[in-house]
């Protein structure tokens, strides 16, 4: 059989190329010797988890920035700062937070050849939030009243109400209106063939396989070193290990248990990326058991979250106390809560949850017990479940875990615990308004606790509308107190993103990642900025 | 033959229009709801206004019925919808996959027939020895084996194992370009697999019919008159044995397209049967009204053929009996 010869061939090449670490073999990008990249220094070839549905940033791709096909007005370098790209400078915001006016960089050109323009911005800015535009994301565009264009090279965003963390939203790719216009915007042919004026140009989509990309060569930015860029969308993790192994991705994103197996493995490094990615449970007010105070307290103290870290997360990950993981500017010292189920129990004593026969405290004719829901399938969401009810249950509390679709869980959440996951790096706001202010309790997947606090709703409106940074901590400081003292969620850790990479370029960083992640997030976040090692 | 032709094919109207039917009511009675899909993952975030704004613009809030109405006149019309799983027309879709799963099933069915046909016949030769035993409890154990258990054991033993051929894909990863030869290496697992799955009926069948032909006077009557065994084999009994696989092989056709949807998924073959479990989950109305006209006119096809098939080779069966 001669095909079967021809891969064996070819594995035993890549194998040998490998081994010896006579890297530059000198193969010409996308070669059809069997593997294309063994070696290959200018090629890059990535397993990642999740395929994007659309790659239209109408409908909502690449709304965090490093979209890789386009650009945003602004980014984000590796320490999260925002940096200009489409705009010539950061915004200028006047009218007290409400108006924000960006100039643009001049020369920028699409892919296609067409120069990129103040209507090109306008253009993308009303789509979204127009009403037939299906984009579930247009709601963090909510604070946008208006957007026009002045001139050629200046576009102007008034705002609903002075919204500090609006500048972070910038990043949101700009699409062409001469490619994307006249179709329409849900089905045409602009989300499977996009045209932008980012580092890289779609070559190729093969739907549930894989994306391709090569390098712009008009770059504003210059053309990138690394020239053919493919994204393997691979959802097993086993599968991404065995094909990262078998040499056939130079990276990928892998669980912690299954990274282990690569450390000490020449020619690879492992890459962690810290997160706000948390995992908590909701504690929703309408249910007697979890709407108690005491009983909010008692499991916020009686969960042992280095535990999890060490045992769950393999280490890779922190202690979480809320939304804003420990290690962020934001974060408000002295909110740690330890590990302490004595004083969780004195907590249930003193508030009349007695232990009733058979362990589980009872308190005027109800029990101590409430359902956890976490989502089919998500394997670390059940350890996290299955991890909190045993520690409830140590102070009498008993969580019964069970597993359901978002569609089954959904309808139970005003009563009904959920292992709920997120996190936005960008701006505390993103995160914290979300979760917590009472105007949107189960509205969809806001709120889900229906957490109610009149002072954080307070702390919260002046923490997104104040444009002076000390203001801010201090509202959201206030906001981190007001969760230890009535907990509206129980956090439990915020969990790393864990990269191995084949060692060939200098310098790999990677951003603090959100919850989501894989095109944009990852050491390829700067992949048009990489140089080949030596 | 006409006249069969005919009348089968107008009885699939309304058999089409109960199955699409019965599609959408499925579909609209299963807890999924599109717009969640939609807006896909399940992290906070998504507001119940821009979630109820694309339940209208999906068309998801209006009742199935008329929403089956609507897909039918569409339809008719040449306007297969849009995917909202895919995010593009049906049409689109439906022809840009199509063809590899035409491929994936061509493949495999063709070597299924043969090699089926070939190890019942040798089966069959001499019943009860060696051979026949062998092959005879490898079927059964093969039709209880699951499509996507096989595949896994394959992908496990040839791709991991021994990496001779690759895990999954119509290419490797590294290359953007659809030539001939990648797509073949790719082709052997996936099709070797699905073959499998459907060999086991083919050497079953045929065993059973060449055997008993080899029983029947005509055979007897050759072998007497000093006709050679293999003239006798190939020229007799198999022409009689093979008449219950003609069946078969329009029958095999449902079975095929639930292999494929498995073996599909398993090597990540772009084909159109991977993306029928999104278009169901996704509650994407289009996509799967399209895709179940396809295994339903598929099936009913299957059936003429096997039954012309028939007809043709056994003259004394006729066409409208």
């Amino acid at each position: 059989m001669t095909a079967r010869s021809i891969r064996v061939t070819a594995a035993m090449v890549a194998a040998g190329t490998l081994a010896t670490g006579a890297a530059a073999c000198g193969k010409p990008g996308g070669g059809n010797g069997g593997n294309g990249s063994g070696g290959v220094r200018d090629s890059l070839v990535v397993g990642i988890a999740n395929e994007p549905e659309t790659l239209s940033p109408l409908l909502g791709y690449g709304k965090d920035g490093n979209s890789k096909i386009f650009d945003g007005l602004l980014r984000r370098d590796a320490d999260m700062k925002l940096r200009p790209a489409l705009a010539a400078s950061l915004p200028k915001v006047t009218d007290d937070g409400r108006t924000y006016t960006f100039p643009l960089r001049h020369g920028v050109k699409f892919s296609d050849g067409k120069p990129f323009t103040a209507e090109d911005v306008v253009f993308t800015y009303r789509t979204i939030l127009d009403e037939k535009t299906n984009n579930a994301d247009k709601g963090e565009l909510a604070a946008v009243d208006k957007v026009t264009a002045r001139g050629d090279d200046t576009v102007v965003f008034s705002l609903k109400y002075p919204y500090a963390p609006f500048a972070e939203r910038t990043v949101l790719p700009i699409v062409p209106e001469h490619a994307a216009k006249g179709q329409d915007v849900n089905t045409g042919p602009f989300n499977t063939k996009p045209v932008g004026t980012g580092p890289y140009v779609l070559t190729g989509w093969s739907k549930g396989e894989k994306l391709t990309f090569k390098a712009n060569p008009e770059y504003w930015g210059g053309e990138p070193k690394v020239k053919k860029l493919t994204m393997a969308i691979i959802k097993d993790d086993d599968v991404r290990a065995t094909r990262l192994r078998s040499g056939d991705l130079d990276g990928a994103i892998l669980p912690p248990n299954l990274v282990k197996g690569f450390q000490g493995d020449d020619g690879k490094t492992t890459i962690t990326a810290k997160t706000t990615d948390f995992r908590a449970v909701t504690l929703p007010t309408a249910n007697k058991v979890t709407g108690d105070t005491a009983v909010r307290r008692a499991l916020d103290l009686a969960v042992d979250r280095d535990a999890m870290v060490k045992s769950l997360l393999e280490g890779a990950g922190r202690a979480g106390y809320g939304p804003v993981p420990t290690n962020s500017d934001w974060f408000a010292k002295g909110t740690e809560r330890p590990y302490d189920p004595e004083k969780a129990k004195k907590i249930l004593d003193d508030a009349g949850w007695k232990p009733g026969g058979d362990g589980v405290r009872e308190k005027d004719g109800v029990r101590a017990e409430f359902t956890l829901w976490f989502p089919a399938g998500d394997k670390l969401r059940q350890e996290h479940a299955l991890a909190f009810a045993s520690d409830a249950k140590k102070i009498g509390i008993r969580a019964k875990v069970q597993s359901g679709t978002w569609e089954v869980i959904q309808p139970r959440m005003k009563d009904d615990a959920v292992l709920a996951g997120g996190g936005n790096p960008a701006d505390p706001d993103f995160d914290l308004y979300n979760l917590l202010h009472s105007s949107l309790a189960l509205d969809g997947f806001n709120n889900m606790a229906a957490y109610k606090n009149p002072e954080v709703d307070k702390a919260l409106e002046e923490g997104r509308r104040s444009g002076d940074k000390a203001v801010r901590k201090a509202a959201y400081d206030k906001i981190q107190h007001a969760l230890a003292d009535d907990p509206g969620y129980v956090f439990l850790t915020h969990v790393d993103h864990l990269y191995v990479m084949k060692d060939n370029w200098k310098d790999l960083t990677t951003q603090v990642e959100p919850h989501d992640h894989g095109l944009g997030a990852g050491p390829w976040w700067n992949v048009e900025d990489w140089q080949p090692k030596r | 033959m006409g006249r069969m032709a005919g009348r089968r094919l107008l009885a699939a109207v309304p058999v089409l229009l109960v199955v699409t039917f019965a599609v959408f009511a499925v579909a609209a009675a299963s807890p999924f709801d599109p717009a969640r899909v939609y807006a896909g993952g399940g992290g906070p975030g998504t507001g119940q206004d821009v979630l109820d704004q694309l339940r209208h613009n999906l068309g998801a809030d209006r009742p199935f019925a008329a929403r089956w109405w609507d897909w039918l006149t569409a339809a008719l019309g040449g306007d297969l919808g849009v995917s909202t799983t895919l995010r593009q027309p049906v049409a689109q879709a439906i022809g840009e996959r199509i063809g590899w799963s035409v491929l994936l099933c061509g493949t495999a069915f063709a070597a299924a027939v043969l090699a089926g046909t070939a190890l019942g016949v040798l089966a069959a030769r001499r019943r009860g020895g060696l051979l026949d035993r062998a092959v005879t409890s490898l079927a059964y154990v093969l039709e209880a084996a699951p499509p996507f258990w096989l595949g896994l054991l394959a992908v496990w033993f040839f791709a991991l194992k021994t990496g001779a051929l690759p895990a999954g894909g119509l290419t490797d990863t590294g290359s953007d370009t659809v030539t001939a030869g990648q797509v073949a290496s790719h082709l052997v697992l996936p099709s070797a697999v699905l073959a499998v799955t459907q060999l086991p009926w083919f050497v079953l069948y045929v065993r059973q019919g060449v055997g008993d032909a080899l029983d029947e006077d005509p055979v007897r009557g050759a072998r007497a008159r000093g006709l050679s065994e293999r003239t006798v084999l190939l020229g007799h009994a198999l022409r009689s044995g093979l008449l219950p696989v003609l069946t078969l092989i329009g029958s095999r056709v449902p079975e095929l397209i639930t292999g494929a949807l498995l073996v599909e998924t398993v090597f990540s073959w772009p084909g159109i049967a991977s993306a029928t479990v999104d278009a169901a989950t996704g509650a994407d109305f289009p996509l799967l009204a399209a895709l179940t006209v396809l295994a339903t006119a598929a099936v009913l096809i299957g059936n003429l053929l096997s039954d012309v098939l028939y007809g043709l080779a056994d003259p004394r069966v006729g066409f409208d009996g």
